[in-house]
Formats: C-alpha cells, sequence, structure tokens
C-alpha cells in the first residue's frame, strides 16, 4: 500500500494505539468475575449494598431526582430514571466486577463489588 | 490581526460548533458528556492552516460556546480537559514533524477521550470508569483516523486566504 510507505510513522502509531486498547480490553474481559453485590453511590456516599442473587426492585433517590433499579439473575440495571439524558437506563444490565451504571445528572453510581473468591454470595462456606 | 484571518477565524469556529452540535444529536452510548470529538475536524484543520496558538483559541471558543449554547457544567469539565490534552499532544507530534495529519489527529481524539474519562473518574471519585478506558481508546483512535484523513485532504484542497 502507497499510504503505508508514505505515512510509516502514522501506521506504527495507529497499530500500537489499537493494539494497546485491545490489550487492554482483553486483559479485562479475561479477567472478569461475577459481582456479589451492587453497591449504590449517590453524590459519594455509599446508601445502598445490594446482593445481586436475590431479586428485588428499588426506586433510588427522592422528589424528581429518582432511578428505578432492579436486580435480577445476578444482574443490576436502572430501568427507569427521571433525568434528562437517559444514559443510565441505556447502559444495560451490568454484573461482572467493576461494572457500573452512572447516572451524571443524579450524581448516582451503581457498581458491581465483591466477585470472584471474596464474593459475599454466601454460596460457599 | 487581519480582516481574512478574522473571517477564517469565525469560519473554523462556526465549523466546530456545528460538528459539536452534530455530535449533540448522537444519543452518549455509556458515559454521559464523553463524545467522539468530531469538532476536532476543524481543530486539526486549524492546527495545520493557522498554527497552534489559533487552534487552542478556535477550540477554548467552541468549548465555552457549546457550554453556554447546550452544555451543562459536567460536560464543560469534561471537554476542558479532553481539549487541553488532546491539543497539548497535537501540537507536540506536528512540532516532531515525524507524523502527517492523521497520526497527529490520531493522538488527538485518543487524547481527547482519555482526557474525559479522567476527569469523569476524578468527578464521580470511582475508578470504575476504567472499563470505558479501552472502548473509548479505541473509538477516538478510528475517529483519528477519518478526521486526519479529511483534515488532510481539507487542508491541500481549500484554497489559502492570504
Ligand atoms: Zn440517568
Amino acid at each position: 500500500m502507497e499510504w503505508l510507505k508514505t505515512h510509516r510513522n502514522d501506521a506504527i502509531l495507529i497499530a500500537a494505539l489499537l493494539l494497546a486498547g485491545g490489550a487492554l480490553l482483553l486483559w479485562l474481559g479475561l479477567t472478569r468475575q461475577a459481582g456479589g453485590f451492587a453497591q449504590v453511590r449517590i453524590d459519594g456516599e455509599t446508601v445502598l449494598e445490594l446482593p445481586l442473587n436475590e431479586d428485588a426492585e428499588f426506586v433510588l433517590g427522592e422528589g424528581e431526582h429518582t432511578n428505578t433499579l432492579v436486580i435480577k439473575s445476578g444482574a443490576a440495571q436502572v430501568i427507569a430514571a427521571d433525568c434528562p439524558d437517559q444514559v443510565c437506563v441505556r447502559q444495560g444490565a451490568v454484573r461482572y466486577n467493576g461494572e457500573s451504571i452512572v447516572c451524571l445528572p443524579h450524581k448516582l453510581i451503581v457498581s458491581i463489588e465483591g466477585g470472584g473468591s471474596n464474593g459475599v454470595d454466601g454460596s460457599t462456606g | 490581526m487581519k480582516a481574512s484571518k478574522v473571517a477564517q477565524y469565525g469560519l473554523l469556529t462556526a465549523l466546530a460548533l456545528v460538528l459539536s452540535y452534530l455530535e449533540s444529536l448522537v444519543p452518549p452510548l455509556w458515559v454521559p458528556g464523553v463524545k467522539l470529538g468530531l469538532p476536532n475536524l476543524a481543530i486539526v484543520f486549524a492546527l495545520y492552516r493557522l498554527g497552534w496558538r489559533d487552534a487552542c483559541v478556535i477550540s477554548l471558543v467552541r468549548v465555552v460556546l457549546v457550554a453556554l449554547l447546550f452544555g451543562n457544567g459536567a460536560a464543560l469539565a469534561y471537554s476542558v480537559a479532553g481539549a487541553a490534552l488532546s491539543l497539548a499532544l497535537m501540537g507536540l507530534l506536528k512540532r516532531t514533524g515525524k507524523f502527517s495529519s492523521v497520526g497527529v489527529s490520531v493522538a488527538g481524539g485518543v487524547a481527547h477521550n482519555a482526557g474525559q474519562i479522567l476527569v469523569a473518574m476524578a468527578m464521580l471519585e470511582t475508578a470504575r470508569l476504567a472499563w470505558y478506558l479501552p472502548v473509548l481508546w479505541i473509538s477516538g483512535t478510528i475517529a483519528g483516523v477519518l478526521i486526519g484523513i479529511v483534515s488532510g485532504i481539507l487542508v491541500k484542497r481549500v484554497p489559502e486566504q492570504k
């Protein structure tokens, strides 16, 4: 390819960036573990910790700042919210350690924690 | 400042604003406020046609105008961080003379997204957003390639105003 000859440095940079991004993605994917509980933080403060093995539904927040969180089959999902951008609803379900749902307008973060060996699901003695 | 230069400033700022608007129509995918960086097309063009300082001015004007017109505080913090990191890196790479507009714009695109994520992580006091980094890293690279190619063509084709 002609372009590669005249843009060798560009090609190296692009390849290096794609490789680094791919490697990071692969590493995150390979090391992921199903989470133990969903930690709910509003404005930086932890308000709730919900075990993922118990199906439940919660309305988080108050007044005109609410998000409806559902725990079902080991996954957490915001199914409804009155925030203007609806990004939290569109993010779908999360189940792996380190995954999170963010609602910036409501300063809400739901993150999956405590998976793997130190899980709090109580299935191991 | 010459009248023709003022006109170019105005034109590029307008182009950057239109691209920002177009981008705002696309729903944010994972993290609110984090965008692909389409306006970088106007910034890369300004970088090659006018120079680094002028590109910085246009970028700053764009960021502030976007926040005033259709943004919010959080989005402003993201875009300032993304734009600053992106311009610093693009200016540096261009000065080495080893890269074309494609390499420069790719670095700018990745830096733009990384800057936004880092500020989001700081603002939300969570390291959890690191998950989004590789995704935005890769999308920034791809967007950077496209923007670099298009702006390279534009710099060649659009006649220089004296
Ligand atoms: Zn939301």
